[in-house]
């Protein structure tokens, strides 16, 4: 008796009733969303502002206008982004596993490590974009650059630097002690353990806050603009200021949505393909 | 079919709110301005406040358009050009109100919170789309500061080319870098002049550009050993003037330019003119 399963008429039925539930469900859904976009249009559409707000807001002339410039800056904050981004990882994989080694001749190390998480955690970073962009090149080193964009991305590796420290730290402890013992009954050194087993298992595990954490990054490569670096955004309020416009402001943010949207649905992505991995099936 | 209440409910609360939020209160900023048919009797003003003319600037307010970055004290060529204007129109020293505004802030629509903003603003068409300006109270120059150190020689505007120029977000002088002199490297835009002064101690940028007496209050209190190359007057459009900003049609427009009138006739604006903003006859022009 090795029949093929099919499924009972009761199942069937039940598969019926789920399905009628599940269309009634997307009906309402539908409905209730549309009927809510149709409110906040007419609840802006005849607001006594309204063409105001569109001269201001919404002016293509200015948008066409302003958009070789936010462009170009846009690309500064996509340099500053992608070269941050690459230096802040390994930041933080080094302050993380110096804060988990526990020979007592690295002490120092981790008191260092300890201190700069915690006060760079706490720091506005736009004080430290401040105090690296101007406060640096004040001091009048020798060979020490000069250049806005460069210091920028210092100080953005500072502070996020210590995030990411933070992330990855948490993942590394989250990786369960037998398979550590299961690294050492193979022979496996400290190092080698650290290398081989935690770390790429760690990484693994935290790949979601980390790109939460570079969602963030991009915005707030805008950041360097108060020193004067010309990126989007600044360029954006500049042709606003001298024209008296907000219309840039907003393709600005078109620009800033198209990079950090689909870095989103990644991110959201790799955290539900975690958790079916995690659950099986 | 088993529908909750809540569901069947909030259609109707939406068809509420729209009805309730379509109402709003008229800002009273797209009225016609009448400037020459209402009297300008400090009573029938369209005042922010009732009985009380409310001045915006920018926070801080540099020198030499205010002292000690406090407005209220008359000090300074804009403080005491909004305190003359504020007389005019009839208006007791204590009944004038300062409030903080950000330059960027100054155009944003809806109801403004000053009656008119004195912050260095040029008079530019584009400008006069979104917001009322009153006539021209000061026409200011363009210079360029250097340090001395950096023994910068230029003799004409072509000679800047070469130069990496720096100058705030926003302001004239700024165009005027983009427009006039076109430099070979970008120039380098500052969010306000303190971050542009700093960056030209730290050799950031080579020279800075701003209006004429602002160079004349860094060279000569703020950065030691500065010095003003010289002095230009953009050639593209008219020249540049600075304006109190008012809010698009606002009634009070057609006051205070009567206001500013009388005080150039009866030679104040003058006046004060020589009292706060140095003498600009010794800074050689650049062509």
């Amino acid at each position: 008796m090795t029949d093929a399963w099919a499924p009972s008429p009761r199942e069937l039925e039940r598969q019926q009733v789920r399905r009628g539930l599940r269309r009634k469900q997307f009906l309402i859904a539908a409905g209730i969303t549309v009927l809510a976009a149709i409110a906040v249009a007419t609840i802006v559409g005849t607001s006594p502002g309204w063409e105001r707000f569109k001269e201001l807001f919404l002016s293509w002339h200015h948008a066409k206008e302003a958009f070789p410039d936010i462009a170009k800056g846009f690309w500064i904050n996509v340099k500053m982004f992608v070269i941050g981004e690459v230096i802040i990882l390994v930041v933080g994989t080094l302050v993380a596993v110096t804060r988990n080694t526990v020979t007592p001749w690295l002490t120092p190390l981790r008191i260092v490590a300890v201190i700069y998480t915690d006060v760079f955690r706490g720091l506005p970073t736009l004080l430290v974009v401040f105090i690296a962009c101007i406060g640096i090149p004040a001091l009048g080193i020798e060979g020490v650059p000069t250049d806005v964009t460069t210091l920028g991305i210092f100080a953005l590796v500072l502070c996020y630097g210590a995030y990411v420290a933070e992330v990855i730290r948490a993942g590394i402890d989250s990786i369960h002690p037998s398979q550590i013992s299961s690294a050492e009954a193979l022979g496996l050194g400290r190092a080698q353990t650290t290398r081989y087993v935690v770390l790429p298992q760690a990484l693994r595990r935290v790949a979601p806050p980390l790109l939460n954490d570079f969602v963030s990054l991009q915005k707030d490569t805008s950041l360097v603009a108060s020193v004067g670096v010309f990126e989007a955004l600044f360029a954006a309020q500049d042709y606003g200021n001298y024209n008296f416009n907000y219309t840039p402001l907003l393709v600005t943010g078109l620009f800033f949505l198209a990079l950090t949207v689909p870095l989103a649905r990644f991110t959201d992505f790799l955290g539900r393909r975690a958790l079916r991995r995690e659950r099986g099936r | 079919m088993r529908l909750k209440p809540a569901l069947v409910a909030l259609p109707v609360l939406l068809a509420l709110s729209i009805t309730a939020c379509g109402d709003v209160k008229d800002d009273g900023n797209d009225k016609k301005a009448t400037s020459s048919s209402s009297s300008c009797d400090v009573a029938d003003l369209p005042l922010t406040t009732a009985g009380k003319l409310t001045i915006g600037t920018d926070s801080p307010a540099y020198e030499p358009w205010f002292t000690d970055n406090d407005p209220t004290n008359g000090k300074g060529f804009e403080s005491a050009v909004a305190y003359a204007v504020a007389d005019k129109l009839g208006f007791e020293k204590g009944d004038v109100v300062w409030t903080k505004v950000p330059f960027n802030n100054s155009y944003a629509p809806g109801p403004k919170k000053f009656d008119f903003d004195i912050n260095q603003i040029s008079i530019t068409p584009e400008r006069q789309k979104v917001v009322d300006f009153s006539d021209g109270y000061y026409s200011a120059a363009q210079a360029v500061i250097v340090l001395n150190k950096d023994k910068v020689e230029a003799g004409s505007l072509a000679d800047l080319a070469d130069l990496k120029l720096g100058a705030q977000t926003g302001t004239t002088s700024l165009t005027a870098i983009r427009d006039e002199i076109k430099p070979k490297t970008a120039p380098v835009v500052f969010k306000d002049t303190n971050v542009a002064k700093q960056a030209l101690l730290n050799g950031q940028v080579d020279a800075i550009v701003a209006d004429l007496p602002t160079a004349f209050y860094i060279t000569a209190a703020e950065i030691e050993d500065s010095s003003i190359l010289g002095q230009f007057q953009p050639t593209t459009g008219t020249q540049e003037e600075f304006g109190l900003l008012l809010g698009k049609g606002s009634e009070l427009t057609g006051c205070v330019n009567q206001a500013l009138e009388s005080l150039k006739s009866d030679g104040t604006l003058a006046g004060l003119e020589k009292q706060w903003l140095s003498e600009t006859v010794d800074v050689p022009v650049l062509k």
